[in-house]
């Protein structure tokens, strides 16, 4: 029999994950057995769900490039359509979110290009939107309102386009010299390591939870969901440790910078929807709401993860 | 299928109706493969992936033609997105009303509306015997075809409801009987108000209501279809 580590990174991170989501499975089951008074509907929609996320996800990573970097652009206008239905946008602003639609693909763009214009990537939201933004609206001659309306519209689009993308580019950096690694396992690394992360600090959280970390945010995170979730989670980034260019002591360091780059991502969600006085974002994945509820810690996990390997891998 | 039968259970299909349908099915005009595929390949993908369309209450929409959709109106998303629920092979039953004048105002904007929305264009000035809108509808109606009408008479700003035209009831009048659907849809007048081309992806939702047999006077009869529409705004 060949051993598992002599399979490609990503052949033997699918094996993982579908272990994974078996033992998820097998977990449900035995809990609706042994508890059948007890409702586990919601937590059975949930792991459903994951098994048609994780098995679009791959599909999407493993195909083609233009595949995955068509998925990433999807995953943001999605996000975005939710944000922004959300906000009390002005009849004066439509011209401007039409602006905003617009620069979903065009982002993706950059990263389209071969090789992938880093520069353009880097500033289009940041610069040219920031400017550009504003002066649309100006052309639809309504002040009442304005500066709410530029702030909010560029905000969404900060996060949830120019932060998303943030993955897709890193889709496209070749493998680091000395390893197996490629732009294709470091975006499974830091999926997996931040997912895992959401639902181990959900566990540790609903079953040892006490001390509320942000009642006036979201009540249900915890210290010990917190501490619980990135500890174990920091744990299990060891076992992928294969699909990066990390030491085991690196491996650590950086699980933990996304981890709780990622509670902050959720945390700062929590807020909007509170402001925005919603439970969920939307209803586009069953068991678990919005896109945005699903993505919210990514949204911060990737230029984080990001830019850690840039500028410590790339020349 | 007799109007007592039809109040009891409105949903219901009656086998004289269905039989009337599947010899309908058998004339399938170029015009109608051309809207069925306009919708198969862009209004339904359009609806899905850009707009995120939410429906509730889709079943209420199994009704037997004919009945009488009506839906508040704040953009040309209504038309379309209402049209996009029905299977395609019932598309060519159903006739969004529309205002000559505006649908009608060059051949091209006419023969486009005819063939992809398979509009039933109606007079809103110069009303003759010959044009009579309320003549028009009834005609429709009376072939077996169902017909979607919007009582405000044209689009509004899309923050709030405009009263309701007497039109209706006095089709409703000299067609008791006919089921009556109400629609409330949500957001549409943000994705594409008034004088706009290019629509926003706002997520647009589309609420249906139980269909209804509506009695009374006219003024009676609009207020109940006002009602209907509010009850269905006010819904969480």
């Amino acid at each position: 029999m060949t051993s598992i580590t002599n399979l490609s990174p990503l052949l033997q991170m699918g094996l993982l994950v579908l272990g994974v989501l078996v033992v998820a499975s097998v977990a449900v089951a035995v809990l609706q057995r042994a508890r059948p008074g007890k409702d586990f509907s919601e937590l059975a929609a949930r792991v459903r769900a994951w098994w048609i996320m994780a098995a679009v996800f791959f599909a999407a990573i493993v195909v083609s490039n233009r595949l995955s970097l068509g998925f990433f652009a999807l995953m943001s206008f999605w996000a975005l359509k939710e944000y922004v239905t959300l906000l009390k946008t002005r009849p004066a602003d439509h011209h401007a979110l039409v602006l905003t639609f617009l620069a979903v693909p065009i982002q993706y763009l950059w990263i389209g290009l071969d090789p992938p214009w880093y520069g353009m990537f880097i500033i289009f939201i940041p610069v040219y939107m920031l400017l550009a933004l504003p002066v649309r609206m100006v052309l639809s001659k309504e002040t009442k309102g304005f500066v709410e309306s530029a702030s909010q519209i560029h905000w969404g689009m900060m996060i949830f386009v120019f932060g998303l993308s943030h993955m897709a580019y890193l889709l496209t950096f070749p493998t680091i010299a000395d390893t197996a690694a490629n732009g294709r396992t470091l975006v499974l690394f830091l999926v997996f390591v931040v997912e895992m992360s959401d639902v181990l600090q959900y566990i540790w959280g609903k079953t040892l939870g006490r001390h509320k970390i942000i009642p006036a945010v979201s009540p249900n995170k915890t210290w010990e969901g917190f501490i619980g979730g990135i500890a174990s989670a920091m744990l299990l980034s060891l076992g992928i440790r294969f699909l990066t260019p990390f030491s085991i002591k690196e491996t650590l360091l950086v699980s933990f910078l996304i981890t709780v780059a990622g509670f902050c991502g959720g945390a700062v969600m929590s807020a909007v929807k509170r402001d925005f006085g919603v439970k969920d974002f939307g209803s586009v994945i069953p068991g678990h709401g919005g896109m945005l509820d699903r993505v919210d810690s990514l949204c911060y996990a990737a230029p984080v993860f990001f830019h850690y390997v840039r500028y410590f891998y790339t020349k | 299928m007799n109007d007592e039968q039809r109040a009891v259970s409105p949903s219901g299909v009656s086998r004289s109706a269905s039989e009337g349908i599947a010899a309908k099915t058998m004339k399938l005009t170029l015009r109608n493969v051309v809207q069925m595929m306009f919708f198969a390949l862009a209004i339904k993908p359009f609806m899905a992936l850009f707009i995120g369309l939410r429906v509730r209450g889709r079943e209420h929409l199994r009704e037997t033609d004919p009945f009488i959709l009506i839906a508040n109106h704040s953009s040309h998303l209504d038309t379309m997105s209402l049209l996009s629920l029905f299977p395609l092979r019932r598309l060519r039953r159903i006739r969004p009303v529309a205002a000559a004048d505006y649908f009608e105002r060059n051949r091209f904007v006419s023969v486009l509306t005819k063939t992809l929305f398979n509009i039933l264009p109606i007079a809103r000035k110069n009303i003759t015997a010959e044009n009579n809108p309320i003549r028009r509808m009834r005609e429709a109606i009376e072939a077996g075809d169902s017909i979607l009408i919007f009582p405000e008479g044209t689009r509004g700003s899309g923050q709030e409801m405009g009263e309701f035209r007497s039109g209706v009831a006095h089709l409703i009048e000299k067609m008791p009987g006919v089921a009556i659907v109400p629609a409330y849809l949500v957001n549409m007048g943000r994705s594409l108000p008034k004088g706009e081309f290019i629509p926003v992806p706002f997520f647009c939702e589309i609420r249906i209501g139980a269909p209804r047999i509506l009695q009374g006077s006219r003024p009676e009869i609009t207020k109940a279809l006002e009602a209907a529409v509010h009850e269905l705004a006010e819904e969480e």
